[in-house]
């Protein structure tokens, strides 16, 4: 598959702060991407060193397969990070026309755009008039101009209120349904699971884990189950089971992990013939949230 | 190199506060004109500026270079704000990411720069030369393309003031700070003539030693590059030969051209520099 951004080895030290840690990971087209990481963990600055606006430390990356130059290949990249920063004098319009003149693209997709962030109705109001939802949706707006290749996004919906979020996830689910590759920085993990493929796990600078979101954790998934007689018997019972790790009691809810595959019918089917009915029964996967819990919390 | 362009005017085309102050500056030089009508009364007489040959070819060319020259400082303030401004709305930043680069970025502000310098000094080439044929009392056409060098020193002038103003508003990211660090620049290079002035002053000419120093500094370059006109007029002159010996050199030098001409190299690329080096 064609790869459109890769890093290998990439290194940033601020000071004494190693901000990113030998950093290496591959970005393919068609894919929606994630960067999970709490709150410092380096998601930024590993999206300014790519944009050109941080310089590296050590390492390499590259663009289309190193086709074109750092600041040639941002012209085909729609990159917003942080807050919307635009000329606050100028009207919308005027700011997206300044935007194509850099990229060297023309103006005839302007009206398309804005009207796809619904910001058309404004578009002749100085960006200084503009609420920080519709900042946002201008410069969603002025990442779309060039039709990009790649769409990059760093904490998108941060500081805007439950609409804003809202109206942010729709635009950014309508652009990823076209087959825009997207690179998603956040730490609102239902933010990535509802949107991304995969998912790049950073802590600290350094990568935990790359690859599909529903590889994430090598977890086999867990049953809840509820037992409404002789709790303690059921609870040897369970343990007992080669295919379960672990058995938690969460309220009344047991919690099995398992470490194999196993289907609900065949621990069904064990229970009874071991002499219980139970009256709740549910497999389940682990959520994003657990999984990245799990994984900054054990290394 | 025209697309460059493009994109800083189109930055400076929709700033309210650039376009007030370029239209000032380029009111002022206009007004330069206005001196025509300037009589100061005198001994109960009228001096009519405009008769006592200011407006005389090539000598104009000095005189108006001078005056134009003093008023560099509005354009200094649009040039200063629209390098600080970029830091202060993290424009800069955007650009970076949309697609210009470090390099780019600069070159755009020098090109614009150089032609705001350009354009100043054919307008004030356009102003001499029509107040001159009004006012002058030689029109023969040697004498009005003798001393054109002024014109050329009043442009490298410009250049490399605004240069300076480009490398403080990169250096500094806020425009009254940055003014005031070419103040304090100013004041330091004068401090230097002191302290050359009382290093040398077991000479007779220590005055002329000291500036022997300072003149390969930026700002005394360029205040060397145009030399005051006014003890250069007629009747000034009159009076000043009669108190004693006159012998001075009005003239351009290429050493003062040289010399700004490095600096403003010098402030471009630190200024490229510093911004490369930058995590922005």
């Amino acid at each position: 598959m064609e790869k459109i951004l890769s890093l290998k080895n990439l290194d940033k030290k601020f000071g004494h702060v190693h901000a990113v840690n030998n950093l290496s990971f591959d970005i393919e087209k068609g894919n929606v991407y994630g960067i999970l990481g709490p709150n410092g963990s380096g998601k930024s600055t590993t999206l300014g060193v790519i944009l050109n606006v941080v310089n590296k430390t050590a390492g390499e990356y590259s663009w289309f397969d190193g086709k074109f130059s750092t600041h040639e290949a941002l012209k085909k990249v729609g990159a917003i990070i942080e807050r919307p920063n635009f000329y606050p004098y100028m009207t919308a319009t005027q700011n997206l026309k300044l935007i194509c003149k850099i990229k060297g693209i023309a103006t005839d997709k302007i009206d398309e755009k804005l009207k796809t962030v619904d910001l058309y109705e404004r578009k002749d109001s100085k960006f200084s008039t503009y609420s920080l939802g519709m900042k946002q949706r201008l410069a969603i707006a002025s990442a779309l101009l060039n039709d990009p290749e790649i769409l990059i996004l760093d904490e998108p919906t941060n500081g805007l209120d439950p609409k804003g979020i809202h109206e942010i996830r729709l635009i950014i689910k309508e652009i990823a349904k076209h087959g825009t590759t997207i690179l998603l920085a956040s730490h609102l993990l239902d933010e990535v699971e509802k949107v991304c493929s995969h998912v790049i796990v950073i802590r600290k600078g350094s990568k935990l884990y790359a690859g599909r979101v529903d590889e994430m954790t090598a977890s086999k998934g867990f049953f809840e189950l509820k037992v409404a007689t002789n709790e303690t018997a059921f609870l040897t019972l369970l343990e007992k089971h080669p295919s379960i790790s672990k058995v938690q009691l969460d309220h009344d809810t047991y919690i099995a992990t398992l470490n194999q595959e196993m289907s609900a019918t065949e621990i069904n089917r064990y229970l009874f013939e071991n002499g219980f009915t139970v009256s709740h029964l549910v497999k389940r996967k682990p959520s994003l949230e657990q999984q990245f819990l799990d994984l900054t919390s054990n290394n | 190199m025209f697309r460059l362009l493009s994109i800083e005017f189109h930055k400076l085309r929709y700033s309210k506060a650039s376009k007030i102050l370029i239209s000032i500056y380029f009111g002022l030089l206009t007004s330069i004109a206005l001196i025509a009508a300037v009589k100061i009364p005198f001994f109960g007489k009228t001096i009519h500026l405009a008769e006592q040959g200011i407006f005389n070819f090539p000598y104009i060319w000095h005189f108006n270079t001078y005056v134009a020259a003093l008023l560099k400082f509005f354009l200094l303030l649009v040039i200063v704000s629209m390098m600080s401004n970029e830091y202060r709305n993290k424009t800069l930043k955007q650009n970076l990411i949309d697609g210009l680069s470090k390099k780019e970025f600069i070159l755009s502000k020098f090109y614009t720069v150089f032609v705001f310098a350009l354009i100043s000094t054919l307008f004030v080439f356009t102003i001499s030369l029509l107040l001159g044929l009004f006012y002058s009392d030689y029109n023969e056409f040697a004498i009005i393309t003798s001393d054109l060098e002024y014109l050329f020193a009043f442009f490298i002038k410009l250049v490399g003031f605004f240069s300076f103003g480009l490398f403080l508003g990169i250096l500094v990211k806020r425009s009254a700070f940055a003014i005031g660090a070419m103040v304090v620049w100013w004041i330091g290079e004068k401090i230097i003539w002191l302290i050359g002035l009382w290093f040398f002053r077991a000479s007779n000419e220590a005055m002329e030693a000291a500036s022997k120093i300072t003149a390969w500094f930026p700002l005394e370059a360029m205040s060397n590059l145009i030399k005051e006109p006014g003890s250069r007029l007629g009747v000034v002159k009159t009076i000043a030969n009669q108190m004693g010996d006159f012998t001075k050199s009005y003239a351009v030098e290429f050493k003062d051209i040289a010399i700004v001409s490095v600096w403003t190299l010098i402030f471009i690329y630190s200024a490229y520099a510093m911004l490369k080096k930058r995590d922005l």
